[in-house]
């Protein structure tokens, strides 16, 4: 017999999985440009302690609002403070409490989401009228009251966030397991007599896996946003940490004639949304997930 | 005017591989249809055929291309038109049935508002005409009382009804040319003759042309009048109906013919080898070659062409074709299966019933179950070691339902399922020990659902043994490899994941994951209806060989009565859940006795054009069994009155040990009715 090469493929290994789903995103030009942004926002996050040219909360009356130059090449703001060293400071905490909130939205969401699609019926029922109760409060409303009485904390922002973050997850990975749950191999799980755990580990989560984390990736953005309106309103981290909501809130009133203190993390904030949701959408177009028929409100 | 009403010309369709190759899914294909003709396409999944009916209309599927030739419809090429001309002629001139388009209507329109909605699309008439023209056209695909119909909600017609609403809504635009592809596949067989009787009607009523599109020679030959026989995207026989069906001179018809299981013949037909090839194999040579059974060196290399037979009207593609043009018919072998039956039983159902009925709060709190009218009743089965039972009947007959009661998977309402002559089989999965569940193995209808796609053949295999024998490492591997040898696939096939295999592959890989739990009983339910006919006949043989091996017992579930004459020991017929005859399948499908049997049996579809399907009942779908009285009252054309409506028929034995359950005696039932 004439040996398929198209079909025939060995077996990969986690990391040749995960390096060709990267190529495939990076492949496209959509996905290679949101990658570009993404990768360089983490690099800069980490790299940012080392190479900013000033202190970020120097106050310098002298100094204040200068426009872009030579030395200051974003300008100043109100109190003398460099506007670029602010701008490549402050998306590190918007960047790190917003990944370790989708992480934990991803965890709770994906596995109240797969628990409710496995069990189905009365608890299902029940669960869902919960989350889409808790849907229909203004999640801002939320927030606020609970920043209010927790504080702002990195330790109260972060599951605040992951928790409101997590109900469009767990609708994402309810439906998922609802497809996967019909089929007749998890019938004939179930027929062998797997426990439940054994079909929940090997039966479903290879098969919803995609689906949630692509959902994951998606919120991440928007957690983003959301979290740098906490800011904006100033809930969100305290001064003199840089922080892009902060510093738009802050410079929003001189926008007339200190654009420059406004603009530099508007562009921050807005370059790194749009290229988490450029790498998002490239992820599940690499997953072969199709994102318009999977988006939930 | 010419009456040739579409012509293929040297059309080539294909798409781009990720690698940038160009891959070939119609080569070079030419063939015309006339005016007032059928023309039948029937190949294997994958040979293209679907693809050629849609060029048809100048359609090319999303991420395919025209790579040359043309479809001249009226002197014109479809394939480079302008979207705004082919839409005139689109469900004008043209129309097309898709698979499943019953199912496909809108469920929230009323049928005579949606054929309105073809109607003003598709031509000019004004209000009034149309309205006439709407209740014309349920009239004339025979739909009863078209001015009711026409106020339903699709859901409310049953799968033929819809069906036929579909035919209705294709002839809104009074077409030149019908394409249907699969148009019946999915319907119940009764059903399925019925759609056919009706397309047969309307091709003579109307002098439409039909392309009719499917993998099922038995619908083709009662429709068409010249067939093409596609293989791996080239057309290998074009001709005559009735010559390509009764002296098919190409090999791949010819063995195509041999395998599929006829009623009149007991036993198992030989098997087709191999699979067909997956298309962008650069293949020299022939592209059946590895499955052909006349083959020589010279078709190795050598690419035969499609040549044209004067004397006979006939295009083949193959250079043996003399071969074939010698031996006068299909000559059709059987191995007869061997009854491999003890008497011990094995498995025994005593009054199960079954319901779906959702249930009152009170009896779920008491756990219990109440319904006077259950989905499934007073099943009583006694089943002996190392036989085939089959289980027939209508879709919605319950078949699947009792399956997995025996599994374990639904509870029954009452009545007892006992293992081996003394264990009782807890009806609650939760209570069978780990030993129960293995003796029970189930294989489903479809493999694409019923592997997992992330987990590798190896993988799967392994659940089971890890699962009841606890084997690890060397040993389990020793038992996988034996496993996928008992299938006949080779070791190379541990790694790859379900989406690389064929149809018939993944099938292979159920059954030696069924097998792995060294089972006593196997359940299949409906294991080759969603195979090629090519290859159900190989998975059927598989099947046999396995269970001679290993004595195993198989409950076996399946519309195609063909398909269950040929692997059977006994036959077990329900009709809305009541059995209605139960005995061995010579005696049942000899003198089929039971009304309903009877109906089942006439409907059956065989790929011979001398054979018609025998329409005795209505494809009417009934919700619900009657409350009273025998399960077939509302339909069968026997019935004897009242006490037909009132009595549950009792049992009568025939001297063969053929059980029927009728008001009818036994001797007036056994006289033939046609
Ligand atoms: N989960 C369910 N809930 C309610 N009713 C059901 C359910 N599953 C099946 N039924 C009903 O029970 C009856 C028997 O269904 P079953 O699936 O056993 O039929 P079948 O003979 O296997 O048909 P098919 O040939 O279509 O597979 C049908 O009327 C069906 O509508
Ligand atoms: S050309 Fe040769 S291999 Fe091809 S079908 Fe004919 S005999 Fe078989
Ligand atoms: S009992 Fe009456 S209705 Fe039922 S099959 Fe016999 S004749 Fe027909
Ligand atoms: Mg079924």
């Amino acid at each position: 017999m004439t040996v398929n090469s198209i079909y025939k493929e060995e077996k990969k290994s986690a990391f040749q999985k995960v390096s060709e789903v990267i190529i495939t995103m990076a492949s496209r030009p959509s996905g290679f440009i949101g990658l570009s942004i993404l990768i360089f926002h983490i690099i800069l996050a980490f790299i940012s302690p080392y190479i900013a040219p000033y202190d970020f909360k120097a106050i310098n009356p002298t100094l204040m609002l200068q426009a872009p130059s030579a030395e200051y090449w974003f300008g100043t703001d109100d109190l003398g403070r460099d506007v670029f060293t602010r701008t490549i400071l402050g998306g590190r905490t918007a960047l790190t409490i917003t990944f370790f909130g989708s992480l934990i939205a991803l965890l709770w969401g994906g596995l109240l989401g797969i628990f409710c699609g496995l069990v189905g019926g009365k608890i299902d029922d029940i669960v869902m009228r919960i989350v889409d109760a808790f849907l229909s409060i203004p999640w801002i409303l939320a927030m606020l009251l609970i920043v209010s009485l927790l504080g702002t904390s990195t330790e109260v922002l972060i599951p605040a966030l992951g928790f409101f973050y997590g109900k469009g997850i767990v609708r994402v990975a309810r439906a998922a397991t609802h497809d996967v749950i019909a089929k007749d191999f998890i019938v004939s799980a179930r027929a062998r007599g797997h426990s439940n755990f054994s079909i929940i580990w090997n039966e479903i989560i290879p098969n919803v896996r995609d689906a949630i984390l692509v959902e994951g990736a998606m919120r991440w953005s928007w957690m983003l946003l959301g979290f740098s309106s906490l800011s904006f309103l100033g809930f969100g981290v305290s001064p003199p940490t840089p922080d892009w909501g902060l510093m738009i809130s802050n410079a929003r009133g001189l926008m007339s004639f200190a654009y420059w203190a406004v603009i530099a993390p508007i562009v921050g904030l807005s370059s790194l949304i749009i290229g988490i949701n450029l790498t998002a959408d490239a992820f599940a177009k690499a997953l072969g997930i199709d994102r318009s028929t999977k988006a939930p409100v | 005017m010419s009456d040739i009403i579409q012509k293929v010309k040297n059309l080539s369709i294909g798409f781009k591989s990720k690698k940038g190759e160009e891959i070939l899914i119609l080569k070079n294909i030419s063939t015309k249809i006339k005016k007032g003709e059928t023309v039948g396409i029937v190949g294997e999944s994958g040979s293209g055929k679907s693809t050629l009916a849609l060029a048809m209309m100048g359609y090319v599927k999303h991420g395919l291309y025209t790579i040359g030739g043309e479809c001249e419809f009226n002197s014109s090429n479809l394939l480079n038109m302008k979207s705004k001309d082919l839409e005139k002629i689109r469900g004008r001139k043209i129309a097309m049935i898709p698979q499943n388009a019953g199912q496909a209507l809108t469920p929230n329109l009323k049928i005579g508002y949606q054929i309105d909605e073809a109607l003003q699309l598709h031509s000019d008439l004004n209000e009034k005409e149309r309205e006439k023209k709407i209740s014309e056209l349920l009239n004339k695909v025979r739909l009863p009382s078209p001015e009711t119909i026409a106020l339903r909600y699709p859901h409310e017609l049953s799968g033929g009804q819809q069906q036929r609403v579909a035919v209705a809504m294709a002839l809104a635009g009074t077409p030149d040319l019908l394409l249907l592809d699969e148009p019946t596949t999915g319907l119940d067989v009764t059903t399925q003759a019925h759609v056919l009787e009706l397309l047969n009607f309307i091709a003579k009523d109307t002098g439409t042309s039909m392309v009719y599109v499917s993998h099922d020679l038995g619908a083709i030959a009662q429709v068409s009048d010249r067939i093409i026989v596609m293989y791996s995207g080239e057309i290998v026989l074009e001709g005559p109906s009735r010559d390509i069906l009764k002296r098919p001179i190409h090999p791949y018809t010819h063995g195509l013919l041999k395998s599929i299981p006829k009623l009149s013949l007991a036993g198992l037909p030989e098997s087709m080898p191999g699979s067909q090839p997956q298309p962008g194999i650069i293949q020299s040579g022939c592209s059946f070659f590895d499955r052909c059974n006349f083959s020589e060196d010279k078709c190795k290399n050598n690419s035969p062409q499609l040549e044209f037979l004067k004397e006979l009207n006939t295009s083949v593609r193959c250079f043996n074709y003399e071969k074939l043009l010698k031996e006068s018919q299909v000559n059709q072998n059987v191995n007869k299966i061997k009854n491999n039956s003890k008497d011990k039983e094995i498995l025994n159902l005593s009054e199960v019933s079954i319901s779906y009925a959702k249930q009152k709060l009170l009896d779920q709190i008491f756990n219990r179950i109440s319904d006077d009218n259950p989905t499934v009743k007073d099943i009583n089965i006694n089943i002996k070691k190392g036989e085939t039972i089959a289980l027939v009947g209508e879709s919605g007959s319950g078949k699947s339902t009792i399956l997995k009661s025996i599994a374990g998977l639904i509870r029954t309402k009452d009545g007892l399922i006992r293992f081996d002559e003394n264990r009782n089989l807890s009806s609650d999965l939760k209570e069978r020990n780990p030993n129960d569940l293995r003796i029970i193995q189930l294989i489903f209808q479809n493999p694409d659902e019923s592997l997992n796609p992330n987990h590798t053949v190896e993988e799967i295999i392994a659940q089971p043994l890890k699962l009841y024998f606890g084997l690890k490492g060397e040993e389990l591997n020793k038992n996988i490899i034996d496993l996928l040898q008992k299938v006949r696939l080779g070791e190379f096939y541990m790694s790859r994941y379900p989406r690389q295999l064929s149809g018939g592959e993944k099938q292979r890989v159920a059954v030696a994951r069924a097998f792995a739990a060294k089972p006593d009983i196997i359940l299949c339910d409906e294991v080759t209806s969603a195979l090629d006919v090519s290859v159900q006949a190989a998975v059927l043989n598989l099947l046999q060989q396995l269970k001679e091996d290993f004595g195993t017992t198989y409950i076996f579930v399946s519309h195609d009565l063909a398909v269950v004459r040929a692997i059977s020991d006994r036959v077990a017929v329900l009709y809305q859940g009541r059995l209605c005859e139960v005995g061995p399948s010579n005696d049942v499908y000899k003198f089929p006795s039971h009304p309903y049997t009877e109906v089942l049996l006439g409907a059956v579809l065989e790929p011979d054009p001398d054979i018609k399907p025998k329409l005795v009942a209505e494809d009417i779908v009934e919700e619900k069994p009657p409350e009273k009285g025998c399960s077939f009252q509302g339909r069968c054309s026997r019935i004897v009155g009242d006490i037909c409506k009132k009595e549950i028929p009792p049992w009568q034995l025939t001297d063969s040990g053929n059980a029927i359950r009728c008001h009818i005696p036994i001797k007036e039932l056994q006289k033939k009715q046609f």
